[in-house]
């Protein structure tokens, strides 16, 4: 008897703990968010700060709008090179990925997955600063792309399997070649996975700061080249956060806020997004 | 018959009657991508650090100097800060992670559970660079008052517990902590839901508790795939760059305790690459990027092998 009551006791020991640390677990990000909105809010209240670009410490008027253009040009472009070829590869894993070289490249863009960013950034500077000598926001973007890819390429794929298999031998069996049944089939019915791919790796390149030290470097001027260098929203967190300047770190935490808003508005519409593309797919 | 259009078979039989399916080829060749820029990377790395590996040596990875001056580089304080930081993180993570993984796992409540989980991969998507200002302005100065001081000042004649500061390892490991959280909930999580039904039954069939059957039926089981996200996030941790460079005090040197100033391989080169002349400094750098992405690659590869034969049971 005495013996069940200390397993009990334990048993409940155990689930109290359990759920404590859970909750533990969320302490952080109510703590960043919340710290982040009240140090941010001061900054993001004036319209100028979209509107402007930086200034010089000491006069007013400081914006981020030279960020914002740069972080949406950065971004856009890895996209245009990351997006394409990853729903395509994605859709190589989900429909031909059986054998043993489906698995190496799962694998290997897992693996990608975890990579360094920052070592992501040398070679992204290896391949296209050193040999022009200057640095430019296409190898910023070359470099976010590496980072995007593996990410819209294995969601791709678990939304492509997704897919019943009737859909695509109801195509098959009315003739359509494998091409058109894969991208006029089974893609537009997977689309909602595949945006939500694609949202994913747009978010996580957009917080980026590592692979555009010294790829992009940043820009204090407004600018729309991407052959030249450009600011990014993560880099002038970074760029502002570290100098000894109240109204710069300021700015720091209102291009955070922004940064967050961005970020999480972002994952919250790809989770939208899945959650319908979870309820077609029942339907098919 | 089974033809090219039999979609059960992906590979066509040996002697195919129709044309070679063009669409598999292009698709094939595109999703090489991942793997080819997996293996460019480490070759221009190597070819990139190549002046800095056959100067130095092996004497680069014992070396303490870090001089550009003098050209001595020497990545041992480098190392030490990485794998540290990233130790003391998971160690702080792992027991948070895997209780969060537990209750995430259970059924029913799926409300309170879908919104946990959402919660705790919200925080896998804020961007590293905030969780850098945040803890520059507010987990360091905390960390200092309500954790280092009061412990330097009792435990302080341990050597690796004095002299605190806001901006030290410490510091820095708690905030890889909060951020490799995620990581390690979310793969805890699908490795533990992978358990097979059947044997979680018997434990409680036989009348044990949550508890024991936690403890001696499920984690037991999924022991390997939990060590597989253990190290999944300590690979994360290792290369995280920008927060931990805007914490960790940046001084390159093995610290005389936790609570002092330290440097990370990521770190060095996020703060010198870009000022880095001449042939054999920036050639260092790489280095050191080199010596951090071979490890975590290494990591990675068997962290993923274990994480996939943990849940490739959830099939049988």
């Amino acid at each position: 008897m005495n013996r069940n009551v200390l397993r009990l006791t334990a048993n409940r020991g155990a689930i109290g703990a359990a759920y404590v640390l859970t909750i533990l677990a969320l302490i952080p990000l109510a703590l960043v968010l919340a710290y982040t909105i009240a140090k941010g809010l001061p900054a993001v209240t004036h319209p100028e700060f979209f509107t402007n670009v930086e200034r010089p410490v000491g006069i007013p008027g400081s914006g981020i709008a030279h960020a914002i253009v740069g972080t949406l040009m950065l971004v856009g472009i890895a996209s245009l090179g990351a997006i394409p070829v990853g729903v395509l590869g994605g859709i190589f894993l989900a429909e031909y990925g059986t054998g043993r070289m489906a698995d190496w490249i799962r694998l290997a863009s897992d693996v990608l997955i975890g990579t360094p960013s920052i070592a992501i950034g040398l070679f992204a500077y290896a391949l296209l600063v050193a040999p022009f000598h200057h640095f430019s926001g296409l190898a910023g973007s070359a470099a976010l792309a590496v980072l995007m890819l593996p990410i819209v390429m294995r969601t791709t794929e678990s939304a492509v399997r997704l897919i019943p298999g009737g859909l695509r031998e109801s195509g098959l069996a009315l003739g359509l070649p494998r091409w058109r049944v894969s991208l006029q089939l089974i893609l537009p019915a997977a689309a909602p996975g595949v945006i939500t791919g694609g949202l994913l790796s747009v978010a996580r390149a957009s917080g980026e700061t590592a692979p555009l030290l010294f790829t992009s470097f940043g820009n204090p001027f407004l600018s729309f080249d991407p052959a030249q260098p450009l600011e990014a929203l993560p880099h002038i967190v970074y760029k502002f956060a570290l100098l000894p300047y109240p109204s710069l770190q300021e700015q720091a935490w209102g291009a955070a806020l922004v940064l967050v808003v961005m970020v999480l508005m972002i994952n919250l519409a790809s989770r939208y997004v899945l959650r319908r593309q979870i309820r077609l797919a029942g339907q098919l | 018959m089974a033809t090219a259009t039999d979609t059960t078979l992906a590979v066509p039989r040996k002697p195919s009657p129709t044309p070679p399916d063009r669409f598999r080829l292009l698709t094939a060749v595109v999703s090489l991508a991942a793997p080819a820029a997996l293996v460019l990377i480490v070759l221009v790395l190597f070819q990139q650090a190549w002046p800095a590996v056959t100067h130095y040596g092996l004497r680069f990875l014992v070396g303490t100097n870090w001089n550009p001056v003098t050209e001595e580089f020497g990545a041992l304080p480098g190392i030490f800060g990485t794998v540290s930081t990233s130790l003391i993180a998971l160690a702080v993570a792992l027991p948070v992670g895997v209780a969060a993984a537990l209750v995430l796992a259970e059924q029913g409540q799926a409300a309170i559970r879908g919104l946990i989980g959402t919660g705790i991969e919200l925080l896998a998507a804020i961007p590293s660079v905030v969780y850098g200002i945040w803890a520059l302005y507010v987990l360091g100065p905390w960390a200092f008052d309500h954790l280092e001081t009061p412990i330097s000042d009792r435990l302080g004649f341990i050597g690796w517990l004095s002299s605190p500061s806001p901006r030290s390892l410490f510091t820095a490991s708690l905030v890889l902590a909060v951020m490799i959280l995620p990581t390690l909930t979310a793969v805890s999580r699908d490795v533990i839901r992978a358990v097979p039904r059947g044997l979680k039954e018997n434990a409680v069939a036989l009348g044990a508790t949550w508890w024991e059957t936690t403890w001696r039926v499920i984690l037991p089981s999924a022991r390997s795939g939990i060590i597989g996200a253990t190290i999944l996030a300590l690979g994360r941790a290792l290369g995280e760059t920008i927060a931990v460079t805007m914490i960790i005090g940046n001084n390159y040197q093995i610290p005389p305790s936790i609570f002092s100033p330290a440097y990370t391989l990521a770190s060095v080169i996020a703060n010198e690459f870009t000022e880095a002349t001449g042939v054999l400094y920036p050639a260092a750098l790489i280095e050191l990027a080199l010596v951090l992405i071979l490890v975590t690659l290494t990591l990675n590869v068997v962290a993923l092998l274990l994480v996939r034969s943990t849940a490739a049971r959830a099939v049988v």
